[in-house]
């Protein structure tokens, strides 16, 4: 084996996590406080110390927010250059940093830009990278513990075989794969640092720590950044566009227990959807009676959905309904009437009233949200 | 002996179930209910060479064969009859027959334009006292001093009239002589006096036009003849034994997409708590459909090689397409039989699948001509 | 001037994904697609191919009957095609992968003019890495999440999709993008162009015709070399029957968020 510096005996020289603290217009991204939440169970493992690497200009102000949810540190890396993200200066800084103070561990949101830097980066850094991980441990109690609550495997028996050693101190990254048909669990044993990027909006936010926030250190470190290839023309912000049903995530649906109230069922539905990030569906009967448009029809002669979640609001469950969303992920359904065939493929039924289940539905997904 | 595809059929295959599921389905109920050309999938077709499969790459064709063009038509067939029946039409009505019998030049004037999509074609040979009978034809083309022709007569139920740029077109220029003075000439929709009649309200294939042909003293030049004067006939036969395996091939498709959907309806549908595919009655009809629809499929591709190495296929074709046709027609009423109620209803492709079928047993001979061709061939005349 | 792609052949999991019993995903049993972000990344080559007639030339890893993918893409339009294969290359991780595919490009020569493409990433990894490292080893910049590209001599300017919008970004050639669906409509095979497509000229590079290139390390490549090892994969628990939610309908809401939140649904 050839020899490299982060691997075999220089692995050793290798301390801390790292979390990439990803900012948009001065603005950090939500994903990386669950970073730095997480980060901080995995430093307090590892009994080594957190650092976010923060880039940009004139972006110190951001520091004390990350040390309130557990940083012990920022590294500073603030230049006129690093205003607007850009694949070039950003991986030059970051393997510049990175190579200089080498961590064990390096975080990065899986947002469209951490999933553009941080290949780049592994690649640069001889490492390897996992993507969009859900889920990380260090310690391997913790792990088996996960497996117990999210596997079919018998755990006991491969800790007992040796296939799973308690011993085992690497970065343990599950992720999905096939649309979450499989899980992988995926270790980088020989090189440092063990990098990973994490699907935003999985993990938990920590509280936040005041104190914690006024005894961050910043570190401002000094790098000469390489000339970029590339050039941003303009950045332009843009409203969520009109998502179709096929693409969505979530889908709430409304059916004929809307009737006796339309306009408030498919506000309740929209408020519903909007909660969740997803879009509004009906069946045949919602569209054929003129309150929604056909593009909302998921069905036979709509559309096939199959999207993470599909609420049923009011839909009996026609086998036309059926053949159109009983592929997704998970399936929520509200009826007033017990027998509804929509509960024979539904993963939770509520047999009630949708007009007094939804609002209820929808306070408790909102406090349920501010809460993480 | 070999019953597979070629590495080239079956890409063809699968590139027209993807053109089919994604571009012909979404629309065939729309097309049927509204009555209207889909003039977009002919377009999207003309750009992937599917309006002249058959034809050399020489003359803008995609050079392929008679077996892949069948495929394009049963795969096309499967969710949309009268996409089926533009391709076919087209290809071996409007466009052979040129191909067949036409000069060098008419080649280039007339065909290149159809083959390469740039033009549709269409075929003119039924009138309302002609149909089996060909022969009582009214329709009188009459030969001028300067070798040119003058054209008068109607003609009826004619596939894609009004759509068509270009007819292959049949009249009498020497009634004495019944079939033997049968001519065929080529009419372009733009020619003074040539007018599109009554447009017909079909049971099905709906989305295809079909028209009356009105020709008032249409003066056709004397390239317009298309073979030898008064050798009609058997341009128009010989069209027929190819415009054969397109139907046939249509009624295949047709067949296979109703049983398709039978089959998935029968897993999905629950009664008597399990689903309806575990019942043997339903299951030794789907058994009888896919076997006939095998054979069909067999008798079709058999009739496409031959044609396509030159060995005799009259018998072949008329075999082919009065068992598929009939196979159509059976499979899409027992498929629909087993959707029960929503079989019957719109909301479900099986009613128009069935008004679909019914054509295949008429048009470009019925089942009774087929009968007397396969006759023909195996008792002699 | 040409247009280097390079695609994946995936499982189609848009049906049903087969697990094998030991949590494995059972290939053999599924039909395999061309990944669908790859389609986009041919459809862009090709478009651009069509308005100044570049070289367009596909490049895939993977096993011998991959061969039938480059056919389908030859008859989409591609010139040529390069097929990466051999036993050492088996197992390899995106870092690995991203080696041997940038060593094939760099074989196939990246020039002045010349664009490498991708996908976005694969239906069977979601990884979204090999493209940048490709990039990364040829030493060319990358720009991800094309939605819409314009070249105009050496300069390509790409506008790039962002969770929240877009940024126009402008780079030269040579240089590599993914693309993602937004990007364009991919075209079908052409029934000309099927009948064209098997006497295209296609090679196979093996680990022979590679082993010596400057970007290959022989230490990171295949299963063993890959820097990341899978520690364990699992079916997550089936799904059993639907659950009727009891008690007030309070008690039933609160239920349902707390599964789905539990679900990371919420």
């Amino acid at each position: 084996m050839a020899e490299f510096k982060n691997s075999g005996e220089y692995m050793k020289d290798f301390k801390g996590v790292w979390v990439f603290a990803e900012q948009r217009q001065g603005v950090l991204q939500p994903t990386v406080l669950e970073l730095i939440s997480e980060g901080r169970k995995l430093a307090d493992d590892l009994g080594v110390e957190l650092a976010a690497l923060l880039l940009g200009d004139g972006v110190e102000g951001l520091a004390k927010e990350m040390g309130g949810y557990g940083a012990d540190r920022v590294i500073l890396v603030d230049d006129p250059a690093l205003k607007d993200y850009t694949t070039d200066a950003y991986a030059d800084v970051i393997c510049k940093a990175v190579m200089d103070k080498k961590p064990e561990i390096v975080l990065i949101g899986a947002t469209n830009i951490g999933r553009d830097l941080g290949p780049r980066c592994a690649a640069r850094l001889h490492t390897g990278l996992t993507a969009d991980c859900t889920h990380l441990d260090v310690e391997t109690t913790k792990y088996a513990d996960f497996l117990r609550e999210a596997s079919t495997l018998d755990v006991d028996n491969m800790i007992k075989i040796g296939k799973i050693k308690m011993e085992d101190r690497n970065l343990k990254m599950t992720r999905p794969a096939f649309g979450g048909h499989l899980m992988a669990t995926i270790i980088t044993p020989r090189f440092r640092p063990q990098m990973s990027t994490v699907r935003p909006g999985v993990l938990k936010k920590a509280a936040y720590d005041e104190a914690k926030a006024e005894a961050v250190i910043v570190e401002k470190y000094e790098v000469e950044i390489a000339a970029t290839e590339t050039k941003v023309v303009e950045i332009v912000k843009e409203a969520k566009q009109l998502v179709d049903l096929i693409g969505a995530d979530v889908v709430v649906s409304v059916g004929r227990g809307i009737s006796k109230d339309v306009e408030k069922g498919i506000a309740l539905a929209e408020e519903l959807a909007a909660e969740f990030g997803g879009v509004v569906g009906g069946s045949r009967v919602a569209i054929d009676s003129g309150w929604l448009s056909a593009d909302h029809q998921v069905g036979q002669t709509g559309k096939t959905v199959h999207p993470t979640l599909y609420v049923a609001l009011g839909i009996s469950g026609a086998i036309q309904h059926k053949a159109g969303m009983q592929d997704s992920g998970c399936i929520v359904a509200v009826n007033k009437n017990e027998s509804a065939p929509i509960f024979e493929v539904a993963d939770y039924g509520i047999v009630g009233d949708l007009f007094k289940i939804a609002p209820m539905m929808i306070e408790a997904v909102k406090a349920a949200k501010a809460a993480k | 002996m070999d019953f597979r595809l070629t590495r080239e059929q079956e890409l063809v295959q699968k590139m027209c179930r993807e053109f089919a599921v994604n571009e012909v389905e979404p629309i065939a109920a729309e097309i049927d209910e509204q009555e209207r050309y889909p003039f977009e999938t002919v377009e999207k077709m003309r750009k992937l060479g599917m309006m002249g499969i058959q034809f050399p790459k020489e003359l803008g064709g995609s050079g392929g064969d008679t077996i892949c063009y069948s495929i394009a038509i049963e795969e096309a067939s499967r969710f949309c009859g009268t996409t089926g029946c533009i391709i076919s039409s087209h290809a071996t009505l409007g466009a052979w027959p040129i191909f067949k019998y036409g000069t060098a030049e008419q080649k280039e004037k007339w065909l290149r334009p159809l083959i390469s999509g740039q033009k549709t074609g269409a075929f003119g040979l039924t009138e309302p006292n002609a149909g089996t009978d060909s022969a009582a034809q009214q329709t009188e083309a009459v030969k001028q001093e300067d070798g040119s022709y003058i054209l008068n007569g109607s003609k009826v139920f004619i596939t894609g009239g009004g759509i068509a740029d270009t007819y292959v077109i049949f009249a009498m220029t020497d009634k004495s002589k019944r079939n033997r003075g049968i001519s065929a000439f080529i009419v372009d929709k733009d020619d003074p006096g040539f007018s599109i009649g009554k447009i017909e309200h079909k049971m099905g294939i709906r989305g295809s036009q079909t028209s009356e042909l009105v020709f008032e003293d249409v003066h056709l030049p004397a390239d317009r003849l298309l073979g030898k004067e008064n050798g009609g006939f058997k341009i128009a036969m010989t069209t027929l034994d190819g415009g054969r395996i397109g139907i046939a091939s249509q009624a295949l498709g047709i067949a296979q997409g109703a049983l398709d959907q039978a089959i998935a309806y029968m897993k999905e549908r629950v009664q008597f708590g399990k689903t309806i595919s575990n019942f043997q009655g339903l299951q030794w009809m789907v058994a009888d459909m896919a076997t006939k629809i095998d054979a069909a499929r067999l008798l079709v591709r058999r009739a496409a090689f031959n044609k396509d190495h030159g060995l005799p296929y009259n018998k072949e074709a008329a075999m082919a397409k009065l068992f598929a046709s009939e196979t159509a027609m059976e499979v899409t009423t027992k498929s629909l039989q087993i959707f029960g109620g929503y079989g019957y209803i719109r909301e479900y492709p099986m009613e128009r699948m069935m008004r679909d079928a019914k054509i295949t047993e008429i048009y470009e001979g019925t089942s009774q001509v087929q009968r007397m061709v396969i006759a023909n061939n195996v008792i002699g005349k | 001037m040409k247009y280097i792609v390079c695609v994946k052949q995936v499982p189609d999991t848009s049906g049903k994904v087969a697990v094998k019993p030991d949590g494995t995903l059972d290939r053999a049993s599924m039909a395999t697609i061309i990944n669908p972000d790859d389609k986009n990344a041919i459809e862009a080559a090709l478009a651009l191919k069509d308005q100044n007639g570049a070289e367009v030339i596909v490049v895939t890893m993977g096993p011998p009957p991959a061969e039938g993918m480059l056919r389908e893409i030859m008859a989409m339009g591609a010139d040529r095609a390069v097929l990466v294969s051999g036993r050492e290359f088996g197992g390899s991780d995106t870092f690995a992968t991203s080696q041997i595919l940038a060593a094939a490009v760099n074989k196939i020569g990246v020039d002045e003019d010349d664009i490498v493409f991708c996908g976005r990433q694969a239906i069977d990894g979601d990884t979204a890495q090999v493209g940048p490292q490709i990039a990364e080893k040829l030493g060319i910049p990358q720009i991800t999440y094309a939605a819409d590209i314009k070249v105009e001599g050496k300069k390509v300017t790409v506008k790039r999709m962002l969770e929240d919008g877009y940024m126009t970004i402008e780079t030269q050639t040579p240089c590599l993008i993914t693309a993602i669906k937004e990007l364009n409509e991919p075209r079908y095979m052409s029934i000309g162009g099927i009948f064209d497509c098997y006497s295209k000229p296609m090679e196979v590079y093996d680990f022979n015709t590679l082993k010596d290139d400057p970007l290959i390390e022989l230490d990171t490549i295949g299963l063993k070399g890959s820097p990341t090892n899978i520690f364990a994969s699992f079916t997550p628990p089936q799904k059993g029957a639907g659950e009727m939610l009891q008690g007030s309908d309070q008690e039933k809401v609160d239920t349902l968020v707390g599964k789905l939140l539990a679900k990371h649904i919420i």
